[in-house]
């Protein structure tokens, strides 16, 4: 996510570099080259401009002067001004008052708002341990409140059932009732994705929020979304005390410069954003983190949580043992590392995140999960004694694994000398061990066709 | 669900926006009569497209041929400034096949609706099933969105409105096989058009893109045309990332058009003008309201009218 920005923001600065100062001249050109990927980001232009302006103004004031160098001057001016627009840490929800609490959510058709009330119920279980009830006013979509069903029982929330023929509002009274009855800590509302120029829908929407009373009024924005999310936003926040933004369809290579359109717009905080469609793909939202990788600066935070969230923690320390021996390393564990690696969401999704490596590709990164199941192919061809005594394959061993995995000799020579490589390598990182140890393992793990 | 603020494509709907006189919004006042071109009135313009999603890109193309135009002193007025620009946009969007291909052939055509999460393909299938039946077509839908929680509920409401025939599995089915079986279904049943309603996806997701590309293949077992049309449903208030979208789908199983969706609002799709011009991929349908008959045909004028109509 972001890439694209972070790629351009990059070349922007990389012109400004070399030059003496910053003047109104190549802070111009450096502002446009900003305005374009911005603009490309899909951020509305409004904000752009106002945006633009901000930046222009810190870049001529005083602040320069004192810095290190001009480039890294106007970096800085642009990254400081972006956290600024994003806003401060994420604050969670605000779960106070009377039992139930009610969260509201409410948004375009399409958005994503009841995959994101079954993901919402799944974390406040979860992490919070929260008894929590769902239910839904959609009634327009057909199966919407079916779909809504579905997912808290996928989830094991309650959920309330009204009667067909009820009205929106009408639900909404039943289900707090339904809540209270239960003693659910948190009711999670469900709302029919409505148009903002819809004035009966938007005012149901206002009824609804007036029965629910409702600690937070989450407004659910698609990701992908174009210079629209500035309407969008401005009208609901308009028609709703907004208390927050959930961001969906992150998992994309949209550049999400919505992000920054409808946080500049409503002013109100965006608190998660959803990666995937499974229902724990739900993330709390870090404004700095992202900021820092619309600057190709890295996100090693994100990466280092992606990493322990889905490695199976036994077979990265018993890899680990073996790596901290300098021996025993086997094309078996090997094989076994690059499916962790996949499982993080492959080489270009980890690459994204390293700092100094803002600029991989599309194309150099699927050049690189190419290789990843060439090399997985040839592994899976050899005999298991093969896997674990490489040094016994040579000539005719070598065309039978080739042959059995689709690949030339050639291919298969080169994962051989790869993979000595390696283990000298894993010896010497071995002797500072643990995870650092099979962190650096993976990075030194590169295929060797792919050019980073 | 009634009484809906006119909003830009509301326009359009109403039929309005088809010539000059008869222009609302800010771009009138902004060009028309108007008797000094200056830098300001280009500057507003390429606001007004870039605020249209239309992207950098084409924007830069539309307002280039516009200024290289005006130094040549070839644009004299607001109104020929307005002609101009509206015979660009048009030049891209116009021409190319815009209405479906579903020759009667003694078999059925398969018409696959693919798209990202929540773009509006299952309400798709349902309008435009009933629109192939109002033009005499027998219609059945295929439910081969087997992920989502109640996708196949949600066609199934829509093939009883519409009182034809749906073939769904359970849940965590293969797609593919749905296809199939609904090819199968609809050849022994003597149908015409089966259309089939796929999951959404997102377009950088390379498992799911293959198994569109598996749903195609599978399906060309049972009919070596198929699919018939493979239509891209587009969410009109996507940004630049529609571009992005078309492109991998079109990889995955080859576009044959797209249908831009939720125009009632105040998205105004612009992106199609990149996608028309990098992949030539023609608009087939648009989306303007939540009635059946809100799925129109595509009509360049009008939509080039209706944009140049909006607020800048």
């Amino acid at each position: 996510m972001f890439t694209g920005l972070s790629e351009r923001l990059a070349e922007s600065f990389k012109k400004l570099q070399g030059r003496g100062l910053l003047s109104e001249e190549n802070i111009q050109q450096a502002l446009r080259d900003v305005r374009v990927a911005l603009l490309e980001a899909d951020v509305a232009l409004p904000v752009v401009r106002q945006f633009l302006e901000q930046v222009k103004e810190r870049a001529l004031g005083r602040e320069v002067v004192k810095s290190l160098t001009p480039d890294q001057a106007f970096i800085k001016i642009v990254n400081d001004e972006l956290v600024a627009l994003m806003g401060g840490q994420s604050e969670g929800l605000n779960l106070t008052g009377d039992s139930p609490s009610v969260v509201l959510v409410a948004g375009l058709q399409g958005a994503g708002k009841t995959t994101t009330v079954g993901k919402l119920a799944r974390w406040l279980m979860q992490t919070q341990g929260l008894r929590v009830m769902l239910s839904s006013g959609d009634i327009y979509r057909p199966a919407a409140i079916e779909q809504l069903r579905l997912l808290a029982e996928q989830v094991g929330a309650g959920f309330y059932q009204a009667d067909t023929g009820s009205s929106p509002v009408a639900i909404a009274q039943a289900a707090v009732e339904a809540a209270q009855r239960n003693q659910a800590d948190v009711l999670l509302f469900d709302s029919a994705g409505r148009l903002h120029v819809d004035d009966a829908m938007m005012g149901e929407i206002k009824q609804l929020h007036a029965v629910l009373k409702p600690t937070e009024t989450l407004f659910v924005v698609d990701s992908m979304t174009g210079q629209d999310a500035a309407n969008t936003a401005k009208a609901f926040d308009v028609a709703l005390p907004l208390s927050g933004v959930v961001l969906t369809k992150m998992d994309g290579d949209a550049r999400g410069g919505a992000a920054l359109s409808v946080r500049q717009i409503t002013g109100k905080p965006i608190k998660f954003f959803g990666t995937g469609e499974k229902l724990d793909a739900l993330e709390v939202f870090h404004p700095d983190r992202i900021v820092s990788r619309i600057l190709g600066m890295g996100d090693v935070v994100s990466l280092v949580e992606k990493v322990e969230r889905t490695v199976d923690h036994e077979q990265a320390e018993k890899l680990a043992r073996k790596v901290k021996r300098g021996k025993g390393f086997d094309l078996d564990d090997f094989r076994q590392q690059i499916g962790m690696l996949n499982s993080m969401g492959g080489l270009g999704s980890m690459m994204k995140m390293l700092p100094g490596m803002p600029n991989v590709g599309a194309e150099a990164s699927a050049a690189g999960a190419r290789e990843m199941r060439r090399i997985e192919a040839i592994i899976n061809s050899m005999t298991a004694a093969e896997r674990h005594k490489p040094e016994i394959i040579k000539g005719s061993r070598k065309r039978r694994i080739a042959s059995g995995s689709g690949t030339q000799v050639q291919d298969v020579n080169r994962l051989l000398k790869q993979f000595i490589q390696m283990q000298k390598m894993m010896k010497k990182a071995g002797k500072r061990g643990g995870m650092a140890g099979l962190m650096r393992g993976m990075g030194g793990k590169l295929p060797p066709g792919a050019r980073f | 669900m009634t009484e809906k603020s006119p909003g830009l494509f509301g326009r359009l709907k109403a039929g309005l926006g088809r010539t000059r006189a008869k222009l609302g919004g800010s771009l009138a006042t902004l060009i028309v009569g108007r008797k000094a071109i200056d830098a300001e009135l280009i500057e507003e313009l390429e606001a007004l497209l870039l605020g249209a999603d239309i992207g950098i890109e084409a924007t830069g193309v539309l307002i280039g041929d516009l200024e290289s135009r005006l130094s040549r002193n070839a644009l004299r007025d607001g109104d020929a400034v307005y002609a101009a620009l509206r015979e660009g946009m048009l030049g891209i969007l116009q021409g190319g096949e815009t209405t479906l291909e579903l020759p009667s052939r003694g078999k059925p055509n398969l018409i696959m609706l693919v798209g990202v999460n929540g773009a509006g393909k299952t309400t798709t299938a349902g309008k435009l099933a009933r629109q192939l039946q109002d033009q005499g077509r027998s219609v059945m839908l295929a439910a081969a969105d087997t992920f989502r929680a109640a996708a196949v509920e949600q066609l199934q409401s829509w093939g009883e409105r519409n009182r034809i025939p749906v073939i769904a599995q359970h849940s965590g089915a293969d797609p593919a096989a749905v296809v199939f079986d609904a090819m199968s279904a609809a050849a022994a049943r003597g149908l015409d058009v089966v259309i089939a309603d796929t999951s959404g996806r997102l377009h950088t997701q390379g498992n799911l893109m293959a198994e569109l590309t598996k749903i195609a293949r599978v399906a060309r077992k049972a009919d070596p045309e198929a699919p018939a049309e493979c239509l891209l449903v587009l969410d009109a208030g996507v940004g630049q990332n529609g571009l992005a979208q078309a492109e991998q789908f079109g990889q995955a199983v080859g576009l044959t058009g797209v249908v831009l969706t939720k125009l009632d609002g105040t998205a105004r799709g612009g992106v199609i003008f990149a996608i028309r011009k990098k992949l030539d991929l023609p608009v087939k349908y648009i989306g303007v309201g939540e009635s059946i008959d809100d799925l129109r045909p595509f009509d360049p004028e009008a939509f080039v009218d209706a944009l140049l109509s909006g607020e800048a």
